[in-house]
């Protein structure tokens, strides 16, 4: 508050501190923006802007308006940019840029637009530097000083219409979105709940409404290579794994005996269980 | 200007104060802030084993200390001397800079928490808060928001799927969570009329907002879990899935770096609970003009307030098994954000006819029952199910096709029956001994 108070008589003008901290944070925003410019990883470049944006913040926080400037780190650095990071590494750290034109004429646009966009600029930093009376320092205390109270009353008042704008344009931007990316899944032809394809089952859209039966089911062993027997003793052909060469036919004597009933019980009195599969088999 | 320099001749707000302090004060506020972190650190993590460790019947560490409570200032020591280990394939620059990002916003947050009211250090009127702004609410919001990023870059800079994979979750867990945080304290902002925690604190001395506002401390509360990625939404850390998330590759120093995070994260969204919804260091059922509100006594209130929230995490994760992804976002994106929408639209309305004036507490709790009224009775409208398709097949029983409930099975067949009625026109005509043998192997076939 003493600081404050100190300018609030004189004439407005940059304190040392102030000059300090606009020198360290000039720079590192302009490195950012560089940085993001010249980087070859698509991440390094999101990160570079964080910098810029965290810089800004803080050049906003330095001139007493706090509210713009945390504003800024949690809208642009925290949420947007958290995005944009989102997205690039879903992308893949390996991909690179393609050079291929997609749009007709679009670095013909791009180069008009951005020798305008410096132009403005140029225009209005020569007007900043030239003539304009340094502003009185703001009170973030009070509503009128760049308070959060001040500027919902502005929003909620006299800029209602333009907020409201703005609003409806990101819902529809935002429903857009999402219409465009879930119609493939919720089609009819796209991807079927748990209890459709139940249903599908049971109406006879499928061969069989139960899954088909895994290898090994009939058998006397669980092993991907053993095939399901049928009750006759015949091999489940859908058992059969495509990958994995089954255990040959000769082998399956025992289990075909077990299946049909056959097979010698185990004598009580015998230490040992009935003979297996690969010992009868060789 | 003019209000502002009359504002200087009353008695010193706080923030004037704090604003007052000398150099010496600010550095050693600043020092026992950034010590705070850590040690609260060491002490949270052996607190939460030997709890955790009570509530599964074993004696969590024993052997360090009195005790085992020194257990984790020994780890503490042994970690930053262990090999660090990094990968071939991880991003070497972001990933160094990960576990700095994590932890350096973490121990900036509880810098606005105002710990005590007006004391005196060495002869200097001072408050027990270090940064004093008309928005420190945002300051504390604006930390967690760019901690992810330390969780995020190390996920990704690790160069394997699954820190990818915890450091995804991660981001859109925090992001999600944030609105529904962000959501639960405007609505205290709009009851205190003001973003500085100090004035939240002190509008507090009428009542406490965790009953005031009990919908959004509800909602700060699952929030805060999330925000932090501990049990039960520690997703991004999910040992069974993930290994150990977007920490996985890291060692050392780095990965410790990562704990004193995760665990400063915690004790600050506590402090913030404490400073948002418990009335911050007030005394219950005291003025602020009471000897127990004077002092330094209010710093114990604060901190007893800051560890029951704290022992709620611990409880928390020695009590509920994990969330299940899309279970956590549906939570997140379908209850808890609409339903702080719904509670800011609420108190919005309030403070604006309570602000009107004209308009007594009988007369808002007669609108509010007819409002009720009529939203039941429009509920009444609403059909009851919806009908099933005309080809569908009848599917009880969890979404697998099993017989219904009421199914009547038959006592006999109609094979059964002719069998029967068979054997009686047979037992007829043929003599009586024959008769049964033939029964007898009639009941063999069926």
């Amino acid at each position: 508050m003493v600081p404050y108070l100190a300018q609030a008589g004189a004439e407005a003008t940059v304190s040392t501190g102030e000059a300090v901290a606009f020198w360290i944070l000039g720079p590192l925003t302009l490195l950012g923006a560089l940085g993001m410019i010249f980087a070859r990883n698509a991440v390094h470049s999101a990160l570079w802007l964080v910098l810029t944006m965290l810089s800004l913040g803080m050049l906003y926080l330095i001139q007493n308006a706090p509210f713009l400037g945390f504003t800024q780190i949690i809208v642009y650095t925290g949420a947007i940019m958290m995005l944009f990071l989102f997205v690039l590494m879903l992308v893949g750290r390996e991909s690179s840029d393609s050079v291929v034109e997609v749009l007709r004429g679009q670095r013909l646009a791009a180069a008009v637009l951005g020798v305008g966009v410096a132009g403005v600029l140029a225009g209005a930093l020569t007007r900043a530097v030239a003539d304009v009376t340094p502003a009185q320092p703001l009170n973030p205390w009070t509503a009128e000083g760049g308070g959060a109270g001040g500027l919902g009353r502005m929003i909620f008042s006299d800029y209602l219409f333009p907020f409201e704008l703005t609003s409806a344009l990101l819902i529809t931007a935002g429903m857009g979105a999402m219409v465009l990316a879930f119609t493939e899944r919720h089609s009819k032809a796209g991807k079927r709940s748990q209890r459709e394809l139940v249903e599908a089952r049971f109406r006879g859209e499928y061969e069989r409404p139960s899954p088909k039966p895994g290898p090994g089911v009939f058998a006397t062993a669980n092993s991907v290579a053993t095939p399901a027997l049928l009750p006759d003793g015949s091999v489940a052909p859908e058992s059969l794994s495509e990958l994995i060469e089954s255990t040959s036919a000769a082998k399956l004597d025992t289990a075909r005996k077990q299946v049909a009933g056959e097979a010698s019980t185990p004598d009580a009195h015998a230490l040992v269980g009935p003979d297996k599969e690969g010992e009868t088999a060789e | 200007m003019i209000p502002f320099l009359a504002q200087a001749q009353d008695p010193m707000t706080r923030a004037e104060l704090i604003a007052d302090d000398p150099l010496w004060l600010i550095l050693l506020k600043a020092v026992v802030i950034l010590l705070l972190g850590p040690i609260l650190t060491i002490f949270l993590i052996v607190w939460e084993r030997k709890a955790v460790g009570r509530m599964q019947n074993r004696p969590g560490p024993n052997r360090v200390g009195p005790g085992g409570y020194l257990q984790s200032l020994a780890d503490a020591l042994k970690l930053p001397f262990k090999e660090q280990v990094i990968p071939e394939t991880a991003d070497r620059k972001v990933y160094f800079l990960a576990p700095v990002i994590a932890a350096v916003p973490a121990l900036i947050g509880l810098a606005a928490i105002p710990f005590g009211p007006e004391v005196t250090i060495f002869g200097e009127r001072t408050a027990l808060q270090l940064i004093e702004l008309p928005v420190s609410v945002l300051l504390v919001l604006a930390g967690a928001s760019i901690g992810v990023y330390g969780i995020v870059l190390a996920g990704w800079s690790s160069g394997s799927p699954y820190p990818l994979l915890g450091g995804l979750r991660s981001a859109a867990q925090v992001i999600s969570y944030e609105i529904a945080m962000g959501l639960a304290i405007v609505s205290v902002v709009l009851y205190a009329q003001s973003l500085a925690t100090s004035a939240i604190v002190d509008a507090q001395q009428s009542g406490w907002y965790f009953y005031l506002l009990f919908p959004s401390f509800l909602i700060y509360l699952i929030s805060m879990v999330g925000e932090t990625n501990r049990a039960p939404f520690d997703l991004p850390e999910a040992e069974s899935e993930l290994v150990g998330g977007f920490h996985t590759e890291y060692s050392s120093m780095k990965f410790a770096m990562f704990f004193l995070a995760e665990y400063v994260n915690m004790v600050i969204v506590s402090a913030f609970a404490t400073t948002l919804f418990l009335g911050g260091y007030l005394f219950p059922f005291v003025g602020a003009d009471s000897p127990l509100n004077q002092g330094w006594l209010p710093v114990l209130w604060f901190f007893a307030k800051m560890f029951v929230l704290l022992f709620g995490f611990i409880w928390l994760r020695g009590t509920l098994p994990r969330f299940r992804y899309d279970q956590f976002m549906k939570l997140g994106w379908k209850v808890l954000v609409p339903a702080a929408l719904v509670w800011v639209v609420m108190i919005a309305a309030i403070r604006a006819i309570r602000n009107d004036g004209n308009v007594s507490t009988g007369q808002i709790l007669v609108i509010g029952g007819i409002v009720i009224v009529v939203i039941v009775l429009l509920s009444l409208l609403l059909p009851e199910k919806k009908v099933p398709d005309e080809d569908s097949v009848p599917v009880t029983g969890g979404g697998y096709p099993v017989p219904p409930l009421n199914l009547k099975v038959p006592e006999t067949t109609p094979r059964r029956k002719a069998l029967q009625a068979k054997a009686k026109a047979a037992r007829k005509q043929e003599p009586a001994a024959l008769a049964s043998t033939k029964e007898g192997s009639n009941h063999g076939d069926v």
